[in-house]
């Protein structure tokens, strides 16, 4: 066993260096695990409420039928969801253009102290999915199934 | 494999090489390109701003793809010493920071329009940019060890030790909650529809042939800069004893 070939030694050397370099990275994911997040969903805000004075950001999906304007016209509001909890936003200020009810966002801003979040603030999130325009005239039902079939 | 670690033979399979992988992959670019900017059609809610993935996708790919290069690379030069190895890590390198830098620089303009920012410090963005600056290191690295005559091998461990932010890249949108979406591919899935994804792919095996090509390239240069370098040195030592 003694006569262990320089080579095999020196592999040996590399495959347990690999593997504590491979552990210490997985070990500083998971302790960066949230401070690494870009965005809390709601569920976590409502969990653990920020100060409302620590700026913050929330991101989810915008509730259908939710995203109203206000009679001054520049500032509105829409319910942002993960599925679970719901946490109710305020914006004044220009909308991105894939801002779209149903879609993702991205509100920058602090939690108030009645519960609505004040952005200052909003980034469209975009999905993973890329679409055809043809497609936006279908029915709901057809834009599915073909979602469905370039997934297969 | 070890057939090739002659120099010699690698470079009797390298010279005609180079052109072939260089030719194929710039015309594969070009007409993947030329597909995926005037006959694919405009994303439901990005419109034309979906072209850029044509060049974003392939250069973020092949700017990781790079670094696992020089990594594979780099345990083949510690472990069995293969004279091939380091001049191969080194020839990846250069390829590898452009087409990181293209991603990032191609991945901001996309980001403006689609999410309204150039850019934000989420997981994906950030490991990506450390990516960057990796290679930056790395090529600054083995040019100081290659002129100070110093060992390779420091070389050699920093590009198997920076190989840990690969994966990190890799997961970040699905271990963190990131701003960049959650990956369009994995394993037997697609969520981007064949009209973007045929030349998707084209364009991205186009570039993958590029890069091959611009490797040898680099390798062949490398390889003929160090045979001069002996040359010369022998000339002046031949001189001396002349003397």
């Amino acid at each position: 066993m003694s006569a262990l070939k320089p080579k095999h030694q020196r592999l040996v050397l590399v495959i347990v260096a690999v593997i504590a370099l491979i552990a210490a990275g997985l070990l500083a994911a998971y302790a960066l695990r949230n401070q690494a997040s870009y965005f809390y969903v709601p569920t976590q805000m409502i969990a653990e409420p920020p100060a409302p004075t620590q700026a913050v950001r929330l991101g989810g999906m915008v509730q259908a039928g939710t995203l109203e304007t206000m009679p001054d016209g520049v500032t509105v509001s829409f319910v942002v969801g993960d599925g679970e909890e719901q946490v109710p936003v305020r914006f004044a200020g220009i909308l991105p253009d894939l801002f779209v009810e149903g879609s993702g966002v991205v509100a920058e801003g602090k939690l108030g102290a009645d519960g609505t979040f004040i952005a200052d603030n909003l980034l469209a999130k975009h999905d993973e999915n890329y679409i055809p325009r043809e497609l936006e005239d279908m029915t709901a039902a057809q834009v599915e199934q073909t979602v469905l079939e370039t997934a297969r | 494999m070890h057939a090739y670690a002659n120099p010699t033979r690698f470079l009797k399979l390298a010279r005609p090489l180079t052109p072939l992988l260089l030719v194929s992959g710039l015309l594969m670019v070009g007409a993947s390109l030329a597909w995926g900017y005037f006959a694919a059609p405009p994303d439901r809610l990005m419109g034309d701003t979906v072209r850029i993935l044509f060049l974003h996708v392939p250069a973020a790919w092949l700017g990781m793809g790079g670094w696992t290069a020089i990594a594979i690379a780099s345990l083949v030069e510690l472990v069995w010493r293969h004279p091939l190895a380091a001049l191969a890590a080194r020839g990846v390198a250069l390829p590898g920071m452009v087409f990181t830098a293209i991603c990032l620089v191609t991945g901001s303009i996309w980001g403006r329009p689609t999410w309204g920012s150039w850019w934000v410090w989420d997981g994906r963005l950030t490991s990506m940019l450390v990516l960057l600056f990796l290679y930056f290191a790395y090529i600054g690295l083995t040019q100081a060890v290659d002129r100070e005559g110093a060992s390779s091998r420091i070389a050699a461990i920093f590009g198997l030790v920076g190989a840990i932010n690969i994966p990190i890249i890799n997961r970040s949108v699905v271990w963190w909650n990131s701003l960049h979406q959650p990956p369009s591919l994995t394993m037997g899935k697609s969520s981007i529809d064949s009209e973007f994804l045929w030349p998707l792919l084209g364009s991205t095996l186009g570039f993958s042939l590029l890069f091959g090509g611009i490797v040898l390239a680099r390798m062949r240069t490398l390889l003929a800069e160090r045979q001069t370098e002996a040359r010369l040195r022998r000339k002046a030592a031949a001189a001396e004893a002349g003397v």
